[in-house]
């Protein structure tokens, strides 16, 4: 039995409205490179940091929703190392003393148990330029490097996990999780495809036969939930198979190459930058009154979690849709409006988790400056209540009322997309298809009873999908039973 | 515009004068006499101000600032700094630039990569360092003040070489925004004068609590008050009058200064201080080790000639061995090594701990005493060239180190001469006791026999302009 054992360095840009340190915008995202700068944040001698009361605040919120202690002073350091896109040729960064340690995160596994992943510590830093090499994508083989020092001084929060995740789909269940909460809070975007949220982690398998532990490994460049996941199980099954071969693992770092799904050494941890680490002189330390602690907590919003647990309690919804709908705050409020409003939370839940999300994916749909409303919705209720249009012709109507911004009812009566209730046209229809097709009234006498799909087909094609498919249904029944 | 003293004086000899304008008087003067004592790296004209020296580790917008370094010669500010920009509201321009040792790393400005700085009271000497420029140029009257830094005594040090007035202002009192860090926690700008007038004058147009230095402080510098010495308590540490270092000619100007101010009521404590034995170590444990890390932004992508090495490592390694000088290398390998993670505990850690053991037992003296006085420098300015050995400058600073790393105020004032070169007088108070440090040190200067007609003396030659 192989028991493997995964501990995550996360780094979450935080969305204050300007630098850790300086008062650069703090949302460099896709801007001209070199815009977005001062003598603070490209280090020029003689600048001095000063620290941005807002990422403080902002952190003390992450902090305080992942159940850490605060340390009611903390201070700031430097770490030391060269590299072009650092141009202090230092980070400054919480070493010696957080702001934050000791919390947690409950998320539910992929078997749906409750479990607690500890958080170890909780800092401030900042962020470093970027690169863009010639030709390679990496400095040494490259001809030459852009750089673009505007995400200098961008401010992150360090969140590092105790070793409590016991795979790679908890790894990234554990992601998702603090994802969903970080947004919630308004921390920071979540958005890991856009380097938002990035995360590192070790990784080592105990072999339980042989009470053995392989070396730990760092693995990088994991840009999105999924590649957490397939980088992690990458690596456990590599481990695995050395260990079954009586083998080791380098104690080493280790990079997830996307293309080539799978992971490379990237240096020894001999090799390891010795980063010098001394108290930032630049900076006072950092206190935090008990009244602000008291004021933020009060702040906070109702988290992922809780919110789950209280749509299944509340509205008697599924866990999965809970969940679901639980992960982004827009869309949880939404639910709730809807639900409360139209009182139907599982029909609520049922649009929202398959028309809703399949529009925000495809369509890009803006929830917020949408023209979808509770009103909308039981609009909608009242026309398939009054059978006047079916479930199949709801999705349409709802198309067009977006898309033309009227309510359904409008849209029903505008484009008459009135359900065919004329059962003597139906009759007719069915008549018509019994005559075409005998055989395949034979064959539902004989007992194939799904061949009356077929004749309810007949009456969609002809009524283009307006006759009530329950209606249509009985009176073919009716008919072939004859 | 304030009518602080030195303004008052300036204009006063302007219409005395009827030169044209203050900055060409001092333009003028500078071109003239500059030649002989090399203070300045860079000369500005501003016409329509009242100039001063500006250290060259301090950024000017339109100046250089090159930290005395081949690396940053060609380097233009790229904003200015809190205190340019302060003295600018009193209608104060830089005349120019001042040598410096390079990166303030030394005390005797020899260490400029440009050239050596010369003390103005004999051009063979040495006018003492890291802020030799800005002291020669006081001295030679080619500037009515200038600003200095001051990390381990890079003011007080060539003030008292130089025959003038040096002070380093209570740590937080001056903002270090646009001063090129050496060793973060130590350093301070501070003005050198030619009396304490101008010393309080500066500092209350400079001294600001500056948003964009998170370590400087509110402080109200408050009007020049009277001083009752026969209330002053002063200690002197036997430590430092024992020191076997101590020149005598220097001790016995010391002495009788010493005498004269008990003659005036002053009462002369002589204290222990077992701790300053560690001062020296302390101070080369932790500037260097600040100074290893404010220095590593000059890795050869920015700054200086871009060398053609084919890799990031070879490129920074080549840039930085063939642009620093030996001592701002000596000192960046000694903090590089006393913060490598192996042997942080035993030296940077444990330097820490001394630094606060220091300060507590200073606070303690100063709890019956006013001020602690001790002579500036143990030795009179030496000749250049004359010493070869780092260590023989690193314990000159043995004077003057505490008072950075407790934070406290320090001046140095000139009392008698030996030799013919000036003999400086340290006086340190407790932290952010600025006002009581100007007000008693201003109303000994007229103890002192170098100070006459309201000013201490110029070197002979040196053409008097009040």
């Amino acid at each position: 039995m192989f028991r493997t054992i995964i501990g995550l360095e996360i780094h979450a840009q935080v969305m204050s409205k300007t630098k850790a340190f300086c008062s650069c915008p703090a949302d460099v995202f896709e801007k001209k490179p070199n815009t977005l700068i001062c003598p603070v944040c490209t280090g020029q001698p003689g600048a001095l940091p000063v620290l941005n009361e807002e990422v403080v605040c902002l952190a003390l919120k992450g902090a305080l929703a992942l159940n850490c202690e605060i340390n009611k002073k903390s201070s700031f350091d430097r770490k030391n190392y060269f590299y072009p896109d650092l141009p202090k040729g230092y980070q400054i960064t919480q070493f010696f003393k957080p702001i934050a340690e000791n919390g947690f995160l409950i998320i539910d596994d992929q078997n749906g148990k409750e479990k607690k992943i500890r958080i170890r510590r909780l800092h401030i830093e900042e962020d470093a330029g970027k690169l863009l090499h010639i030709g390679s994508e990496n400095i040494s083989e490259s001809t030459g490097s852009y750089l673009d020092l505007n995400r200098c001084g961008v401010p992150l929060i360090e969140i590092v996990t105790e070793p409590d995740m016991s795979s790679p789909e908890e790894a990234k269940i554990f992601m998702e999780a603090l994802r969903d909460n970080l947004k919630v809070l308004n921390v920071c975007s979540g958005d890991m495809e856009k380097g938002a949220l990035r995360c590192d982690a070790n990784i080592s398998v105990v072999d339980e036969e042989k009470n053995y532990s392989s070396n730990r490994v760092e693995v990088k460049n994991m840009n999105s939930f999924k590649f957490v996941e397939k980088a992690l199980f990458y690596e456990k099954e590599r481990i695995i198979d050395e260990l079954k071969k009586g083998h080791d693992v380098k104690f080493e770092t280790r990079s997830w190459v996307m293309p080539d799904k799978k992971t490379v050494s990237m240096r020894s941890k001999e090799k390891e930058n010795d980063y010098r680490y001394f108290p930032e002189p630049d900076l006072p330390p950092l206190f935090v009154s008990d009244e602000k602690i008291e004021i933020i907590k009060a702040s906070l919003p109702e988290l992922p979690r809780d919110k789950k647990l209280r749509f299944i309690e509340e509205y008697n919804i599924p866990e999965y849709d809970a969940g679901v709908l639980s992960s982004d705050l827009l869309i949880a409020n939404f639910f709730e409006e809807v639900a409360k409003y139209t009182n139907r939370p599982k029909e609520s839940s049922n649009w929202i988790m398959g028309e809703v999300l399949r529009m925000i994916k495809e369509e890009n749909l803006d929830l917020e400056n949408s023209f979808l409303s509770k009103e909308l919705f039981q609009d909608l209720f009242k026309l398939m209540d009054g059978k006047i249009i079916s479930s199949k012709m709801a999705k349409d109507v709802l198309d067009y009322a977006l898309k033309e911004k009227k309510l359904p009812s409008v849209i029903v009566e505008e484009k008459g997309f009135k359900q065919v209730e004329d059962t003597e046209l139906i009759t007719k229809i069915i008549q018509e298809a019994i005559k075409k097709n005998q055989k395949a009234v034979d064959q539902y006498k004989s007992g194939k009873k799904n061949v009356i799909g077929y004749f309810v087909g007949a009456v969609m094609k002809e009524t283009k999908g307006k006759a009530n498919p329950e209606t249509v249904n009985e009176i073919a029944k009716e008919m072939l039973e004859k | 515009m304030s009518e602080n003293f030195l303004n008052k004086k300036i204009r006063e000899m302007e219409r005395v004068n009827k030169k044209g304008d203050i900055f060409s008087f001092f333009f003028n003067r500078t071109k003239k006499y500059d030649e002989k004592v090399k203070a300045f790296l860079e000369i500005l004209n501003y016409k329509e101000a009242i100039p001063y020296g500006l250290k060259d580790n301090i950024l000017c917008i339109g100046a250089k600032t090159t930290c005395g370094s081949q690396l940053l010669k060609n380097y233009n500010s790229t904003y200015d700094a809190t205190v340019v920009e302060n003295l600018r509201k009193y209608g104060f321009e830089p005349l120019g630039k001042t040598n410096m040792d390079e990166f303030a790393m030394g005390s005797s400005t020899e260490n400029s990569s440009f050239f050596p700085t010369r003390n103005p009271w004999n051009t063979e000497r040495i006018p003492g360092g890291s802020s030799g420029g800005s002291a020669a140029a006081v001295a030679s009257g080619l500037v009515p003040f200038a600003l200095g830094s001051d990390t381990g005594g890079s003011i007080r040090l060539p003030a008292a070489m130089c025959g003038i007035v040096g002070y380093k202002p209570s740590y937080g009192l001056v903002s270090r925004y646009g001063l090129v860090a050496f060793g973060s926690s130590l350093d301070q700008i501070g003005p050198f004068t030619r009396c304490i007038e101008d010393t309080h004058s500066v500092i209350k147009m400079i001294a600001s609590k500056d948003e964009k230095d998170s370590t400087s402080e509110n402080f109200e510098i408050k009007d020049l008050a009277t001083t009752d010495l026969k209330k002053i308590r002063i200690a002197i540490p036997r430590e430092m009058v024992d020191y076997e270092g101590l020149d005598e000619g220097v001790k016995e100007s010391f002495y009788l200064f010493v005498e004269e101010l008990e003659k005036n009521g002053v009462k002369i404590n002589y204290v222990n201080i077992p701790s300053l034995k560690y001062v020296i170590a302390t101070y080369y444990l932790i500037a260097p080790g600040e100074a290893s890390s404010n220095l590593s932004r000059f890795d050869g992508v920015r700054y200086g000639k871009r060398n053609d090495k084919s890799n990031y490592e070879d490129m920074v390694n080549l840039f930085r061995d063939s642009g620093f000088g030996i001592e701002v290398k000596r000192r960046i390998l000694l903090g590089t090594f006393t913060l490598s993670s192996a042997y942080y505990d035993a030296y940077y850690r444990k330097a820490l701990k001394v630094r606060r053991i220091i300060k507590k037992e200073i606070d303690k003296i100063f709890e019956n005493n006013d001020f602690i006085i001790n002579p500036t420098s143990p030795v009179i300015a030496p000749y250049l060239n004359q010493i070869t050995d780092p260590l023989t400058y690193y314990l000159m600073d043995y004077y003057t180190i505490s008072a950075n790393l407790i934070g406290a105020p320090a001046i140095s004032l000139p009392i008698k001469r030996v030799e013919n070169m000036p003999v400086g007088l340290h006086i340190m108070s407790k932290r952010f006791m600025d006002n009581e440090l100007l007000s008693f040190a201003n109303r000994i200067q007229n103890l002192s026999p170098s100070f006459k007609n309201g000013f201490f003396e110029l070197p002979d030659g040196g053409e008097k302009y009040v």
